[in-house]
């Protein structure tokens, strides 16, 4: 038997008509066959991604951001919530960078600085959150539809459809607007950024998990494992969920560049942490509106933090998936 | 050849009008497996063979029971020690896999889970049927590796399938498939994915297999050179039917059916003139009749007569052998087919 995973053709270019189809293409990648060579399919993703220039650059902007953020506390020159330069505010002037600030203060004479550095913890830290929060709950909807579904039986054929259905409906709306409806729902405080942005990132961990335990299960390895009388759980459990994670592993770094523009956004509109004077890029981003015709650096600051680091994670992301494409390797 | 070791015998399997038919909507149905008889004796080699799309392999998977539960429909019996495998409840056959049956399929590397290392793999079986705890199942599978000629098991045990050569492979995985002595092996086209040289070992260390423990092994292959080393009795399989079926020595000395006398005609010999065309035969699985209007062989033969097309062709046994032709090549065809291994 030559069974092969049913492979649907790709729609053609980068990205699919629908936000669906471009979750169900990175489901598809993982699960090509390896090779003649046999190599593994995590060690030849990671040899492609070292080849990647794309690649090593968001790696790089990656630690970096990991580094400042774990860091950064423990070196400020000032404490971040601290109005150290207050007396040097006046109305309409705001000083620029100085040897001892060097950003500059911002609007309450506090380190500009140190608050940029304070505020990329607060940044790490939603976003690890939320996209741990929508990567567990949505394995959990996936994992158990996509094994509901390779079980085939009638009954599982219907949690399955119903799981999916429910998905599609969170897939409808845009991820900021659920997020914002979920944040607006839960009140403001920082745990509520973290569960908005988080299940807004739901449903594609959901869909994608599904879409990658299926294509698993018509593999020649669970029909083998059947053919030996492994038990359908154990199937399920030890032979197609360790296959199916490579893509939503990639997909979980995807969401970390989203969930960080998506938690800045939530700050930025006054959904974030009550506690304004904690900073986060999102809030800062906020605060500097009221001195923009004063000190437009304010707002440049938080404001390519968040690009960069969101595109630190994305070219990291997008590499992987690269990487991960058969339809590209060699 | 050496002499046939005396065994116990008995009826270890009777596939008997077993047609599988696929059904999808919006497409027509199509019929894989189109009554299928055959039997199997304990210990005894029985050979599958027939061309892609025969129906070999769905035949394989209907007696395991391993065909996807909806869009298929299976009839016919499958009597195994006295159950009908075909209906017997899903939790019961899955017990059987494995214990009783096992199965070697064609292709190593991808039945073989990637991300799992090949003792977790080997002794996943032994826990589930010998309800062996996971140290007996160590020492265990590191002996079953040994066996089927892996060498320092216990290293192999910790590596993933692509750290093991193909050949390597495949032992595994016939380590796995008679890791519970099982009844029946059924190995599915086991060499086609291999080197020739890799063949020739792996060939040997399933004849070994089954002779030392008495299980008995269908082979489904195209490979009639396989077929001709080790099998005692063999189906040869067209289009969903089994079209001839005899004892090894019978079928090569002297073919019945035309198709197998094709088959046999379509092997490059060694005393054969050189540069001269390969024979093949003409047409291909998809010219095929529908059984129920005549052979289904017909538009690919060379015998073919009116009669051919007048329905299914009825079943003519004779003592050493039985097929379904109405105009059968009855005098020893000369010039094709392999001596037969004396």
């Amino acid at each position: 038997m030559a069974t092969q995973s049913p492979q649907r053709p790709l729609p053609p270019g980068p990205v699919g008509q629908w936000r669906g189809e471009r979750i169900d293409r990175l489901a598809e990648l993982a699960a090509t066959p390896p090779d003649e060579r046999g190599e593994s399919l995590t060690r030849e993703t990671l040899r492609r991604l070292r080849r990647s220039p794309m690649a090593i650059v968001g790696a790089v902007v990656v630690l970096m951001f990991v580094v400042i953020a774990l860091v950064g506390p423990y070196v400020l020159p000032y404490p971040p919530t601290a109005t150290v330069g207050l007396d040097q505010i006046r109305p309409g002037q705001i000083p620029g960078p100085s040897a001892e600030h060097w950003l500059g203060l911002d609007h309450l004479g506090r380190d500009e600085f140190s608050r940029m550095l304070f505020g990329a913890r607060q940044t790490l830290l939603v976003g690890v959150v939320a996209t741990l929060f929508g990567f567990s709950v949505g394995a959990l909807i996936g994992g158990v539809a996509g094994a509901a579904n390779s079980l085939g039986s009638r009954a599982g054929q219907w949690l399955d459809s119903v799981l999916m259905r429910f998905i599609d409906l969170l897939l409808a709306m845009p991820p900021l607007l659920l997020a914002f409806s979920v944040a607006a729902v839960l009140g403001r405080s920082l745990t509520a950024v973290m569960i908005a942005v988080g299940v807004a990132a739901t449903p594609i961990f959901a869909r994608l998990l599904r879409g990658s335990m299926i294509a698993q299960a018509h593999r020649d390895y669970v029909l083998a494992a059947s053919a030996l009388g492994v038990r359908r759980n154990r199937v399920v459990l030890g032979h197609i969920f360790p296959n199916s994670l490579a893509p939503v592993i990639v997909q979980a770094t995807l969401t970390l560049a989203t969930a960080i523009i998506e938690a800045a956004g939530l700050s930025f509109l006054g959904l974030g942490n009550p506690n304004t004077s904690i900073p986060e890029w999102g809030t800062m981003l906020a605060q500097a509106q009221d001195q923009l015709a004063v000190r437009p650096a304010l707002a440049v600051y938080p404001a390519v933090a968040i690009i960069i680091t969101a595109l630190g994670f994305t070219l990291l992301g997008e590499s992987m998936r690269e990487a991960l494409d058969p339809k590209l390797r060699r | 050849m050496t002499m046939v070791v005396e065994r116990p015998t008995g009826r270890l399997l009777e596939v008997s009008e077993l047609s599988v038919v696929f059904r999808r909507r919006g497409q027509r149905d199509v019929r894989a497996v189109d009554g299928v008889s055959f039997t199997v004796d304990s210990g005894e080699v029985v050979g599958l063979v027939g061309e892609s799309g025969c129906g070999k392999s769905v035949t394989a998977l209907a007696v395991t029971g391993l065909l996807p539960p909806r869009g298929v429909e299976v009839r016919g019996q499958a009597r195994f020690g006295g159950a009908d495998l075909l209906t017997l409840d899903p939790r019961t056959r899955r017990d059987l896999r494995g214990r009783e049956i096992a199965m070697v399929f064609q292709d190593p590397i991808s039945s073989l889970n990637p991300v799992v290392p090949i003792g977790v793999q080997v002794t996943e079986v032994l826990t589930r049927h010998r309800g062996m705890t996971l140290r007996a199942a160590k020492l265990e599978a590191a002996d079953l590796l040994d066996r089927v000629g892996i060498p320092d098991p216990k290293r192999r045990l910790r590596e993933y399938p692509h750290q093991l050569s193909g050949g390597m492979r495949q032992r595994a995985m016939i380590a796995m498939a008679v890791a519970c002595q099982p009844r029946l092996l059924i190995a599915d086209e086991p060499t086609t994915a291999l080197d020739v040289t890799i063949q020739a070992q792996i060939l040997e260390l399933l004849k070994d297999l089954v002779r030392d423990s008495n299980t008995a092994l269908i082979m489904i292959t195209h490979d009639l050179g396989v077929v001709a080393g080790m099998c005692d009795t063999i189906n040869v399989l067209y289009a969903g039917r089994v079209v001839e079926s005899a004892e090894r020595r019978a079928l090569f000395a002297a073919p019945h059916h035309p198709y197998t006398v094709g088959l046999l005609g379509s092997i490059p010999r060694l005393d054969g003139v050189r540069g001269e065309p390969l024979y093949t035969i003409p047409g291909s699985v998809r010219d095929v009749l529908p059984w129920h209007e005549g052979c289904a062989f017909t538009p690919r033969c060379s015998r073919r007569v009116e009669q051919c097309v007048a329905g299914p062709p009825d079943l003519t046994q004779t003592p050493d052998r039985s097929y379904r032709c109405v105009n059968p090549e009855l005098a020893p065809a000369v010039g094709t087919g392999v001596k037969a291994a004396s």
